[in-house]
Order: structure tokens, then sequence, then C-alpha cells
């Protein structure tokens, strides 16, 4: 089973960037989707890409009817297993993004919200760190 | 069908009922397209409601809506909380004059003329959508055709010929018939014999020849009679000039290129198969339906922060957003249709095991983009008169307006419709950004874009402050593990919308959600 998922996590990065739909088929979606975005690589590429879109610009994160949480001046951050665990798992509204970004990606984004937003968390966050602490994606519903 | 010894479908049915029973009677009636459309059996029929009896229900979307209007019919006397400042949720329009506002506080000014519009959220109705469909009539909503399938708008690929776009007529037919050949003379050459009898082989090269309009060798070639599907160089016309010109086929190595295959079978998915319909002036003519009924029951601006029972009833906490001023409302059963994305941070009186379910199903945020032109140039120039042009970049299509076909001045086209990877970097965009984005790409299919272009609004619901999120995305260990919980009775609280059903998002399927939420309420109710 461990050796499923490892082979599950791997798997995810031969299919990067050709991953335009997300959510059972049967859901209101645009086709086949574009296969055109650029593929982000530094971290701060990947957190204007996709986090942005929840946790703005700054990362000061926004609020309505509920909150987007502030990744700015977060002491959750000192620990690199959590933002890890949460980019590839999800956490209540947020999806996982295991699907999208592979290892070395995801250590890319998290190691760029460390030193980032007023958070100084130098040490460094490494692919093992994810395949140690992050998750492969689940299996989407057909 | 033409066999004249064909047996009519009624024998058929008299003969397969008698040899396997009423099973098999269904599952070939089936099969053969006379049942199962859908889970939709009518409107429920609940009377009787004890004397008295309350429901708060939260949201006045469409499953918050059903709810109310099916509950009072009943007997219960019922309120809607509402966060919003109108009715509908994500049945959602924007019209000239409406403004949007993001999360961040971003603010759009809608700017389109009168009549044009963009629907952020839902926006057609597939045929076999009967909740949905039902309650239009029921409220009087007129609908009207969406042209889903257009066999003259564009297929567009950045990597297939030269970027130029081709239309969907002319690669679809050149797809079909290159495969076609391949299928044809593989038989022909003995190639399948062992997958395929004498007798189908043979029938299946007659199936090959006339489907892809091979000639005598089988080959898929230029011709009058290919044209005749994917279009002419100069087509059939009048006088000295009239004789029509065939046009000349793509090759199979470009057809590939295009990967029309994507184009072709999402037209031949259960929910974007033609006939479908939108409601004539906006998606949100169905909320506006609903609130002419329920309308007077709704207390908008109401923010709600707590949700809590007891064996006595529900009492809601909320907030009124314009005033500040913190208020309760109590009732004997509650319907709560509050996006997961939001209900997850409220704190809400339910098991364990329902509170770990509305805290384990993320949300998607697609974008959309209406932009509008100064003249309908695409039907002007290109003859395109509704449907869609799917483009391999974010913006993942261009849809046409079905409706005012042929009126002068401004019309208002979707110039993006993005979802998964395609979206985030679009909604992390300014809205100005984003524009200049839709314009960018949708320009490789429509050069006209710039020339004719006068204003724009998009909608990332990444950044929709009352919802947080479009659509609720399950996954097969989610379903698992959660599903029943979710829609499980809780005490006094029972959950609905597109979340609680295995229709998400469609508005098809927060209303059966709808029922089967109030049916078993007031089943409870009565049993109580």
């Amino acid at each position: 089973m461990i050796a499923g998922r490892q082979t599950g996590f791997g798997l995810a990065l031969v299919a990067l960037g050709v991953l335009g739909i997300s959510g059972p088929s049967i859901a209101d979606a645009p086709g086949a989707g574009g296969t055109m975005v650029e593929k982000p690589v530094t971290g701060e590429q990947i957190y204007r890409q996709i986090c942005q879109a929840c946790h703005l610009a700054d990362g000061k994160g926004g609020a309505g009817a509920g909150k987007f949480p502030a990744l700015a001046n977060n002491p959750r951050m000192a620990v690199a297993a959590y933002p890890i665990s949460v980019v590839t798992r999800g956490k209540g509204a947020m999806p996982w993004f295991s699907n999208m970004l592979n290892p070395v990606q995801v250590a890319a984004v998290v190691g760029y919200v460390r030193i980032n937003f007023g958070n100084n968390y130098p040490a460094p966050v490494t692919e093992a760190d994810v395949k140690q602490f992050g998750a492969p994606p689940p299996k989407p519903e057909e | 069908m033409d066999d004249i010894n064909a047996p009519t479908r009624r024998k058929l049915f008299e003969t397969i009922g008698k040899a396997g029973g009423m099973v098999a009677l269904y599952q070939a009636m089936t099969s053969l397209g006379h049942a199962a459309e859908t889970q939709f059996n009518g409107p429920p029929k609940l009377s009787g409601a004890r004397k008295g009896s309350t429901v708060v229900v939260l949201g006045a979307g469409l499953a918050g809506m059903l709810a109310a209007y099916e509950l009072t019919k009943a007997g219960y006397k019922v309120r809607i909380l509402e966060f919003q400042g109108r009715p509908g949720g994500r049945n959602y329009t924007l019209r000239g004059g409406d403004s949007h506002t993001e999360i961040d506080g971003t603010t759009q000014k809608v700017e389109f003329s009168q009549g044009n519009y963009l629907n952020p959220g839902p926006w057609r109705i597939p045929h076999h959508h009967r909740t949905l469909l039902h309650y239009c009539k029921q409220l009087g909503v007129q609908l009207e055709p969406f042209i889903q399938l257009n066999h003259n708008a564009y297929v567009h690929n950045t990597d297939a010929f030269a970027g130029k776009p081709v239309r969907y007529k002319a690669v679809a037919t050149d797809f079909k018939g290159h495969i076609s050949e391949l299928l044809a003379k593989s038989l022909q050459q003995n190639a399948l014999d062992e997958k395929v009898t004498t007798e189908d082989k043979e029938r299946l090269i007659e199936a090959m020849r006339g489907w892809g309009v091979l000639d005598k060798d089988l080959s898929y070639k230029s011709s009058l009679k290919v044209s005749g599907q994917r279009g002419y160089d100069q087509p059939p016309g009048a006088g000295l000039g009239g004789v029509p010109t065939p046009s000349n086929i793509t090759t199979l190595h470009d057809v590939l290129d295009s990967k029309v295959w994507n184009t072709m079978s999402f037209y031949f998915s259960y929910v974007m198969q033609t006939t479908m319909f939108q409601p004539v002036g906006g998606i949100d003519m169905i909320g506006k339906g609903f609130a002419r009924e329920v309308g007077h029951l709704i207390t908008y601006n109401a923010k709600v922060s707590k949700i809590g029972q007891n064996a006595k009833g529900v009492t809601i906490t909320y907030e009124d957003a314009l005033t500040g001023a913190v208020s309760q409302a109590k009732a004997d059963y509650c319907v709560c249709t509050i996006p997961l994305s939001v209900l997850s941070q409220l704190e809400v009186q339910v098991s364990d095991e329902k509170a770990a379910a509305i805290k384990a199903v993320p949300y998607s945020g697609q974008v959309k983009i209406g932009l509008e032109f100064k003249r309908r140039f695409w039907e002007e120039d290109e003859s395109i008169y509704g449907g869609h042009s799917f483009t391999n970049q974010p913006i993942s299509l261009v849809s046409y307006p079905n409706f005012n076909f042929f009126q002068k001045g401004p019309a208002v086209l979707l110039g993006a419709f993005a979802s998964g990877a395609n979206a985030y970097p679009l909604a992390g965009m300014t809205p100005e950004q984003r524009i200049e984005a839709a314009l960018a790409q949708g320009e490789a299919i429509h050069p006209q874009y710039r020339k004719e272009y006068m204003n724009g609004t998009s909608v990332a619901w990444s950044r929709v402050p009352w919802s947080l999120g479009c659509c609720a995305q399950w996954n097969d260990e989610s379903r698992k593990e959660h599903y029943q919980n979710m829609v499980s009775m809780d005490g006094r609280i029972v959950l609905a919308g597109e979340h609680a059903s295995y229709y998400g998002c469609w508005m098809e399927g927060a209303m059966l959600s709808s029922i089967d939420a109030i049916t078993r309420l007031h089943k409870r109710a009565l049993e109580a």
C-alpha cells in the first residue's frame, strides 16, 4: 500500500501541465480546457499562478461569509510539515494541489511562503520533506 | 427500424416482460431510452404539517428557496436567512449597472448595454434536468434554446494548423473520414478477422464507407461529396457561376494535432447533449421566480455565525451585516444550504461525523469573463450563431450569445470559462489583467477582438465573498467516507445543496437535494 502511494505521487509528476480539468466529468465544465498554462518553476511563480487566487497577492487572505486565512505573518509556517500537508491534502474549502504540483514544486512554494510575507523561516524545504509529510492526490470521481 | 418484420416496441416489451419479469422489462426499456431520465419523480407532495411547526432555512439559493416554497405549502411557518442582499445565490446574472465585489474589496462596475448579461455561474440546462424544468414551468420562467453544438464554430489549438482556428464541421468530418478509412482498410486487409465475423466485417466496411464518406477504394479524399459535410471552397450557387468547388481535406496528422476528439466527445457527454435551454434574460430569472413566491420570507444581509440545536429546537445566531446587530432565529427545524466552504468555518452543533463531512469537501474556482463588443462580428463576419469555439488556451472557450440573433449594436460573449489549473492564474489577476488575457487569447480565434472591444467583466469564483468557491469537489474516498453523513438528518438539522448530491455543480443537483432533504424533514417532523 505504501509503495502504491509512492507510485501515485510519481505519476502526478508525469501528469503535470495537462490537468486542465478537475472534478467529475459530469460537472458543468468548459470541456477539455486549456493546456497552455505555463509550468511554474520557482516558488514565487507557483504562488502567483495558484495561491494568490485565494490568499491574495500580499498573502493576507480575504474575507466574506468566511475567510481565506492569511499566510502572511503566520506562525503555522514555522514547521514546514504543516503547509506541506495542507497544500497536498487540502483543508476545508481548499483543494489538494498534489494533482497539479509535483513534490519539487510543493517544496518550492512552501519554501517561498516561509521566507516571505513577513515570515522568517529560512530552513530550506526539500522534495524529500514533501514526500515524507505530503500525500498523493485522491482518486477523482468518474 | 424500417425492417417490416421487426416486432413493434410494445410486442417486444411484452415478450421480455413475460420471459424475464419486471426487472428485465425495466432494463430493456431503459436501454431503449424509455426510462430513468432523472431521479425526479415530480414535486414533493408534502402536506399536513403539525400546527405551528416552524423551519428556518439558511441560504436563499435555489435549494433554500425550493425548500421554503414546498415547506410553506405543506403548512410550515418558514423564514429564510440570506447572507447577501439579493435572492438566488450562485443562480446569478450580472447586467449593466450591477457591481461585483471580490474578497479583497476589488469592485467591478458592469458596463454592459441594456439587455446584455453575463451568467457567471450556471448558464445552461440539459433537457433531462426535469426538476429544474418543472420549477421553471411552475414559476413562469420563460426558457429558450441554449445553442450547444454549433458545427460552424471553431476548434483552435495553438499547436495545429499554424495556430489558425478551423471550423468544427471541417475538422470533425476529417477526423471521422481518416479513422473510417483506417478501419475500413484494416478490415479489408483481414487485419481484424479475429475480432469480427465475416458478416459483420462486410457490414462494418459499408458502415465506414457511408459514415466516413469514403470513395470506392475506401479512401478519404477531397470531393464534392466530402464537402457536403465539411464545407466547400465555393458552395453551390446559381446561374452561370453556380458550380460548387470542393474544399481540401486536412491530413490525419494535422487533425490529430487539433485534438478535435475532445470537442466531439464533449458533445457526447450526458449533461452536454442537445437540447439545452437557458432562461430568457439571464439565469437569475429562476431565482427571481422563486423569490416571487418566497421573497417575503427572506431576511437579507444576515451573516450566520452559529447553528445550535437541542431537544426542543434550533437556534441560529446571525449578524445584520449593515447594522452589526446580532440576533437569534429559533425554529423547530433547520434546512441549511450554506456552501461547505463557508459552513465549515461556522460553529455548527452536529455530530462529529457530520462535522467531519462538512470539513471534508473542497471547492473549485472557475473563472468566467464576459466581453462586450460593438457588434456581433461572429455572426456578421463568420456566420456563428450561438454555441462554442474551443481552444487549448487557458480561456478554454469562446461562447456566443444564444439570443437576439442578427441584432445591431453591442453584444456580450463569454470570453473565458476556465477551470482547474487554467482558472487559478486568471483568478489571481486583477480584473484588468483578466480582460487583457481574454483579449490576447481570444484574438487568436477572432482577429476582430481589439477593434470591436468595449468593456468586460470577470467573475473568479475563488474570490466570491459569499460562496468562497464555485462547487463542491468530491472524490472517491471522501464520497465513501462522508457522503451519507453529509446528507443524513442530524437531530433537527438537514443540509441541502449541490454539495449534498451526486449531481454536483448543477442546479438540478441542488434542487434534487432540497427535495430529498425536506421530504425526510417532514417525515421526521410528523413522527416526532
